[in-house]
C-alpha cells in the first residue's frame, strides 16, 4: 500500500493545478456545508428551546366526549341543517381540561412525563395608570409551571421570588409592560365583563415569542380563576418531558388512555419545524452542489491523467503490477484528495461556524437572540465528509477502472509506432 | 526442443486489425531459449519483431499457439498469473526508456522490487544502487529521468529491468535511439549479462550488434527464415 500511496501522490503532483483546483472545491464544499448546517440547525433547535421553554413539550387539551360519535350537524335558526362539524376521527371533544387532578396523576404514571403544571388562559383586559390594553390572562401554580417552562430565565425585570411571595402579584411580557408603560412595582388593573381586580407588577418576563411577549399577564392560579370567573377546571395541561424527541410519538396513546386531546410540541410547532427542515435540505442541496461540481471536476482531472500517463500505467503492468493495483492506485489518488479536502474543509467549517455565531443579529418574533445562532453537531461533520466521500469515489472509481483496463501490449506498440 | 529452455512458443499465430485490416502478422513461430544465451531478431521492419516480443514477453495474447516460461504454460494462464510471472520471471527494456518521470532513477528501480516484494526495504535499496553503479550510474540516483542523458536513461531502463533478477530480458531495439557509442555500451551490457547467466532476447535492426549475439533469429513476414 506504500509503493501505491507514493505512487498516488507522484501522479497527484503532476498535476498540480488541476488538482489544487478540485481540492479547494471540496475544501469549500465540506466547509459550507458544515458552516449552513450548524446555522440552520441552529436557529431550528434555538427555535425547539425556546418552543419548549415558553409551551412545554405537550399540551392535554380538549376532553374527548364519548358519548357523541359522530359528525354533528349544524342548523340555522329556522332549524334547517347548514352544515357538519367534525373533529378528528369523528371524536368530539369538549373545551378544556374539567379535571386535571386526576389527569395529571393518571399523566405522571408514564415513564416519560417529567412535571406536569396546570393551566388557566382566557382573555381580559389591562389597565394601567395611561392605558387600557386588550391581554391574555394565564394562571399558574408557580412551582409546578417552573417544572415545565424557561419562565424562570425569561424574568428580566422583578424578582420571581416577589411574585411567589404576593397572592396579588402578576408577572407580564416586556412588550405589553413597554406598550402600556408597566415597571416592576406599578399597580394595574385586569378586568373581564363586570369583574376586576387590581394587582402589583412583580416581573417581566421575556420569552422572545411577540405574541407572548405582546399580550401575556401571568396570574397566580386562584387569581385567574377570580378574575376568569371559572372556579373549577382549567384550559389545558402543560408537560414536560424527560425525552422531547418522542413526544409526537407517545403522544397518540396518551390520548387513548386519557380521554383528552393530547397535542405534541412537534405539532404545534408544525409549520415552524417545516421551514427549518425545508431550509436545511434546501441549504444541504445547494452547497452539495459545489462538491458536486468539484466532483466533475476531479473526474476530468483523473481523466486526463489516465490519458496521459498510459504508457506509465503500461509500463508499471510490465513490471508486474495488476489490474487491481492501479485501480488502488487511481483511487488512493482521490482518497489523498479526499482526505486533504475534507481535514481542511472541516477546519474551514469549524473555524467559518465560529465567526458566524460572533456575527450580531437581533432577531425577535419567533424566538429571541442577538447573534446568530449555530450548532455545533459532529453529525454536520459526518454528513459533510459523506457527501465528499460519495462524490470523489464516484470521480475516481471510472477513470480507475479505465485505467486498469488498459492492455499494456496495445499501450506500448502504440507508442513504438 | 531442450526441457531446460527458460522459454518455449509452439506454433505462434497473431492477427492485428479488423475487418479488411485484419493482418496476418505472426504464422506458426516456434521457438526455445535457452539460459545464458544472447539472442537477437533481426528482420525488416513490419515483420513482427515487436509483436513477437510482446507475447512473449505476456503483454498480448497470442491467437493460436502456446507459450511456456520456466516450464509453466502462461498462454491460457489467467491475467494475474501472467502479471505474476512478468514481475518475478521477466525483465523488459524498450526502445524509449519508458522512465516514471515523476520518479528519480533510484525510485524507477525500486517500483519493481517493492511490488514483488522479495526483499525487505534496505536490501531493495543496497540493489538498486548496485544495479545503478552496475550500469555505471552510481552517482546519478537522485535526478529525475529529464535530468539524464538518453544513453543514462536507457541504462536506467535497463537497471529497473534487471531489478527483480528475471530468468529472461526482453529488450526492443534498446539501442534504436541511441548513438554508437551508446549502443555499444548498452550492448555490452547485455552480453555480460548473458554471460551472468540471464537469457537475453534483443529486437535489432543493427545487423553490426546482432552479430555479436549467440544466435541471430531473421525473420520475415511473420516467420524465421534460415
Amino acid at each position: 500500500m506504500e509503493t501505491h500511496c507514493h505512487i498516488a501522490m507522484r501522479l497527484l503532483l503532476s498535476k498540480k493545478r488541476a488538482m489544487l483546483m478540485s481540492l479547494s472545491g471540496i475544501v469549500f464544499g465540506v466547509g459550507l456545508f458544515i458552516i449552513t448546517q450548524a446555522q440552520t440547525a441552529g436557529f431550528e433547535r434555538f427555535f425547539t428551546r425556546t418552543a419548549l421553554g415558553t409551551d412545554g413539550a405537550l399540551h392535554i387539551e380538549d376532553r374527548a366526549n364519548q358519548d357523541i360519535l359522530g359528525p354533528t350537524v349544524i342548523k340555522n335558526a329556522a332549524g334547517r341543517p347548514e352544515g357538519v362539524v367534525s373533529m378528528g376521527k369523528d371524536r368530539k371533544y369538549v373545551e378544556g381540561v374539567p379535571f386535571p387532578g386526576p389527569i395529571t396523576d393518571a399523566l405522571r404514571r408514564f415513564q416519560n412525563i417529567a412535571a406536569v403544571s396546570p393551566v388557566l388562559r382566557g382573555d381580559a383586559q389591562l389597565e394601567s395608570n395611561s392605558r387600557q390594553m386588550p391581554s391574555q390572562v394565564q394562571g399558574i401554580d408557580l412551582d409546578d409551571f417552573l417544572a415545565v417552562s424557561n419562565l424562570a430565565q425569561q424574568v428580566v425585570f422583578g424578582r420571581l421570588d416577589d411574585f411567589r411571595a404576593n397572592p396579588k402579584g402578576v408577572m407580564i411580557g416586556s412588550q405589553l409592560a413597554n406598550r402600556a408603560n408597566l415597571a416592576v412595582g406599578d399597580p394595574v388593573v385586569i378586568s373581564r365583563a363586570d369583574h376586576s381586580e387590581r394587582y402589583r407588577v412583580e416581573a417581566i418576563f421575556e420569552s422572545g415569542v411577540e405574541h407572548i411577549d405582546k399580550e401575556r399577564v401571568i396570574l397566580h392560579l386562584p387569581e385567574a380563576r377570580a378574575v376568569l370567573s371559572q372556579p373549577f377546571g382549567v384550559t389545558y395541561l402543560q408537560a414536560s418531558l424527560h425525552d422531547n424527541d418522542r413526544a409526537a410519538a407517545e403522544a397518540p396513546h396518551m390520548q387513548e388512555v386519557l380521554g383528552q386531546l393530547v397535542v405534541p410540541w412537534q405539532e404545534r410547532e408544525k409549520i415552524w419545524l417545516d421551514v427549518f427542515h425545508a431550509l436545511r435540505a434546501s441549504s444541504a442541496l445547494t452547497v452539495s452542489t459545489i462538491i458536486l461540481i468539484s466532483g466533475l471536476g476531479m473526474f476530468n482531472t483523473l481523466g486526463v491523467i489516465v490519458l496521459e500517463k498510459s504508457k506509465e500505467i503500461a509500463i508499471l503492468r510490465s513490471m508486474g503490477y495488476l489490474r487491481g493495483d492501479i485501480t488502488r492506485i487511481f483511487l488512493l489518488l482521490g482518497g489523498l484528495v479526499l482526505v486533504a479536502g475534507c481535514v481542511l474543509g472541516c477546519l474551514l467549517g469549524a473555524g467559518g461556524t465560529w465567526l458566524v455565531a460572533n456575527i450580531p443579529l437581533r432577531i425577535r418574533g419567533v424566538f429571541s437572540t442577538d447573534y446568530f445562532v449555530v450548532a455545533w453537531s459532529p453529525w454536520h461533520y459526518v454528513w459533510a465528509i459523506m457527501a465528499a466521500t460519495i462524490v470523489v469515489l464516484l470521480a475516481s472509481w471510472i477513470p480507475a477502472r479505465r485505467a486498469a483496463r488498459l492492455e499494456p501490449g496495445d499501450v506500448i506498440r502504440g507508442l513504438n509506432l | 526442443m531442450p526441457a531446460d529452455a527458460i522459454l518455449r512458443a509452439e506454433n505462434l499465430h497473431r492477427y492485428l486489425g479488423q475487418g479488411e485490416n485484419r493482418t496476418h502478422v505472426l504464422r506458426g513461430l516456434n521457438l526455445s531459449l535457452e539460459p545464458g544465451k544472447l539472442y537477437a531478431v533481426s528482420g525488416p521492419s513490419g515483420c513482427g519483431k515487436s509483436t513477437l516480443l510482446f507475447l512473449l514477453g505476456l503483454l498480448d495474447r497470442q491467437d493460436e499457439g502456446n507459450i511456456w516460461i520456466a516450464g509453466e504454460l502462461m498462454s491460457t494462464a489467467s491475467d494475474a498469473a501472467r502479471t505474476a510471472a512478468r514481475s518475478r520471471l521477466l525483465g523488459f527494456i524498450f526502445q524509449f526508456h519508458f522512465l516514471l518521470p515523476e520518479f528519480t532513477a533510484l525510485e524507477n528501480i525500486l517500483l519493481p522490487m517493492r511490488k514483488l516484494g522479495r526483499l525487505d526495504a534496505d536490501a531493495m535499496q543496497k540493489r538498486a544502487l548496485q544495479l545503478l553503479s552496475d550500469v555505471g550510474l552510481g552517482d546519478k540516483g537522485h535526478r529525475l529521468a529529464h535530468q539524464l542523458s538518453g544513453g543514462e536513461q536507457q541504462r536506467v531502463a535497463i537497471a529497473r529491468a534487471l531489478a527483480n533478477d528475471p530468468a529472461l530480458l526482453l529488450a526492443d531495439e534498446p539501442t534504436g535511439n541511441l548513438d554508437v557509442e551508446n549502443s555499444n555500451h548498452i550492448f555490452n551490457i547485455l552480453t555480460e549479462l548473458a554471460r551472468r547467466g540471464h537469457t537475453v532476447l534483443v529486437v535489432t535492426h543493427n545487423p553490426e550488434l546482432a552479430n555479436r549475439a549467440d544466435k541471430i533469429l531473421r525473420m520475415q513476414d511473420g516467420k524465421f527464415i534460415a
